[in-house]
């Protein structure tokens, strides 16, 4: 039977799962690739491992669920949750975290749920607290820009990535938020911290960061593709992005020794991966447009809190997962209007003409 | 005394119900504050779980004695007063002679007076049954208790620390120190399941494992014999 209807006017469109998590994967691959270029082959080889370990998790919860697999797995959901995972970890962190992010986020962070489309939190955000909460050295050992094929050799780089030690480590530092961080701790002011920041090195990337997070330009550009894909509402990451730049510029007008700039606010740490990538998740966002505006606010202000006096440099993580746990609530209390009532339900009286 | 009435079938039902089908943590999800707050180490959680049953049988064996003499209007402040009475003995007891313990587990001994399972036994099961059902039942109860907060224990200290019952000789005497397994030397830790989320996130796996054992068992029951025998291979495969 052709389920096509054959008169009328009818646009059709495909909109299946496999097809949008092509795209969101799509548009990351640009800031990936970037990664890979900027650290050299253990960021390329850290990714591999970590995608493969989200198909192998996916796989084996599936059979266990007993299901078929291949649908489910063939639908892009563990690779683009693996390729967030490893976008998320520092670019030189050995194989086994990206494989435990992997199997925290699709197991912990998903299929316990009842898989794709039940979960309460993102599981790729999930993935890097429970991370960074269990591994606090390795998730915070940040290397140097070191572009692909110019600084270690190819046995070396296989060695970072899936050897016992990190003995021929390259210079490692600190990100930007996390100096800044230490060194409020110590009483220095801005202009000391920050006298060799670059805000166009930080827009391009050119910095020390997570390993898909550090080019704000690529994932703005993979992020406004995907709106322009009708993919994403661009009220999410406005709202993320508008709430954190008010706020910082609030503060940096008050003080500008002890408050981030708007511009270090928007080019740091995950805010860009966080506001186009993971506060767009479906499952774990509300549903209306004035819902995902009270999430976005909800994460950029949660987002510039933990930066600026919470203990942990960057805050993306836990604002997420926040407001992940309030989306129930939203969703409850922001409903779209019923065609023929008002907002509370009541009908509307007809009014004969 | 003849123990022999232990295996006579109210007793036997007790200690199913206390140890499995009705446990007090897997199956009545009760108790969940001590649970999480002291299973860091399996050690603690063994302390913990003997000075619950140790209440929880003295608190079933007084209600249930004093249970003709309670008018019900006023049973739950009763039991209430009956319960602190009994735990202020146990702190105080702990304090004599297992100070190290009592250390660690301090602030949760005072706090076993608001653990609802006991509240619970005493309302559900000692003010209405014989006395030495109730012991029973008490004591059965506590080993249940103990039982899930030691496997809980166990597992989230092996996970994170790489140790099994680390300063048991503390707990239990000098005598008791070969408990003391280090199972993974060199241990980096697996720093999450220390913490209260990873308490929730295990105990949450182990009453999976619990329900999933529980639905195997139901299955095989529920299999006539005849065709048990017809399909004994396939049944494997179809049990989820």
């Amino acid at each position: 039977m052709n389920s096509k209807p054959v008169s009328g006017p009818h646009v059709l469109t495909v909109r299946r799962v496999d097809a949008i998590m092509f795209k969101v994967v799509v548009a990351l691959l640009p800031a990936v690739g970037f990664g890979i270029v900027l650290f050299g082959l253990p960021a390329f080889y850290l990714t591999v491992t970590t995608v493969a370990a989200a198909l192998l998790v996916e796989a084996v919860c599936l059979n266990l669920k007993g299901v078929r697999v291949m649908p489910y797995l063939s639908d892009g959901s563990a690779v683009l949750t693996g390729l967030l995972v490893a976008m998320t970890l520092p670019p030189w962190a050995p194989w086994w975290i990206g494989v435990l992010g992997s199997v925290i986020a699709i197991i912990l962070g998903k299929q316990v749920y009842g898989g794709l489309g039940q979960n309460l939190f993102n599981p790729a955000m999930l993935a890097r607290v429970a991370l960074l909460v269990t591994f606090p050295i390795e998730m915070t050992s940040w290397v140097d820009v070191s572009p692909l094929f110019t600084g270690i050799s190819l046995a070396d780089s296989f060695g970072i990535t899936f050897g016992q030690s990190y003995s021929l480590d390259g210079i490692t530092g600190a990100t930007t938020l996390g100096a800044v961080k230490t060194g409020f701790s110590q009483n220095q002011t801005l202009s000391v911290l920050l006298s060799d920041y670059s805000g166009f090195l930080a827009f391009i990337g050119w910095e020390r960061g997570s390993l898909g997070e550090t080019s704000s330009l690529l994932i703005l550009l993979g992020g406004i593709w995907l709106i322009r894909q009708g993919i994403i509402q661009w009220t999410m990451p406005l709202s993320v992005l508008a709430s954190i730049a008010l706020l910082s510029t609030l503060f940096f007008a008050i003080d500008s020794q002890h408050y981030l700039s708007p511009w270090v606010h928007l080019n740091s740490g995950a805010l860009m991966l966080v506001a186009f990538f993971i506060a767009t998740d479906y499952v774990t966002s509300p549903n209306t447009p004035l819902g995902q505006i009270i999430f976005g606010t909800g994460c950029g202000t949660l987002i510039f809190i933990i930066r600026t006096w919470g203990g942990y440099p960057e805050g993306t993580g836990f604002a997420i997962l926040l407001m992940n746990a309030v989306t129930p609530l939203i969703d409850h209390y922001i409903k779209p209007r019923i065609y023929g009532r008002y907002r509370d339900g009541k009908p509307i009286e007809i009014q004969n003409p | 005394m003849n123990l022999s009435i232990l295996l006579s079938e109210p007793y036997r039902k007790i200690t199913r119900d206390g140890l499995w089908d009705n446990n007090v943590v897997f199956t009545q999800h009760l108790a969940l504050c001590p649970l999480l707050a002291v299973t860091g180490t399996a050690t603690n959680a063994l302390g913990m779980g003997l000075a619950t049953t140790v209440v929880m049988v003295a608190s079933n064996g007084t209600v249930s004695l004093a249970r003709h003499l309670i008018p019900s209007e006023i049973r739950i402040p009763i039991f209430v007063l009956l319960i602190a009475a009994l735990v202020t003995l146990v702190d105080l007891f702990l304090n004599a002679w297992l100070h190290e313990l009592h250390k660690v587990l301090g602030l949760f001994i005072p706090l076993i007076v608001t653990n609802c399972v006991i509240l619970g036994r005493a309302e559900a099961f000692a003010s209405k049954q014989p006395v030495m059902l109730s012991l029973w039942d008490g004591f059965m109860m506590g080993a249940g208790f103990t039982l899930a907060m030691v496997a809980l224990g166990a597992i989230r200290e092996i996970s994170s620390a790489g140790t099994l019952f680390a300063n048991a000789s503390v707990l239990l005497g000098e005598s008791f120190r070969f408990m003391e397994i280090t199972l993974l030397p060199d241990y980096r830790g697996f720093l999450l399941t220390a913490l209260p989320p990873g308490g929730f996130i295990v105990l949450g796996f182990l009453v999976a494992v619990k329900r999933m054992i529980d639905q195997r068992i139901q299955a095989i029951q529920t299999t006539t014999p005849i065709r048990s025998v017809i399909s004994s291979d396939t049944e494997e495969e179809v049990a989820p």
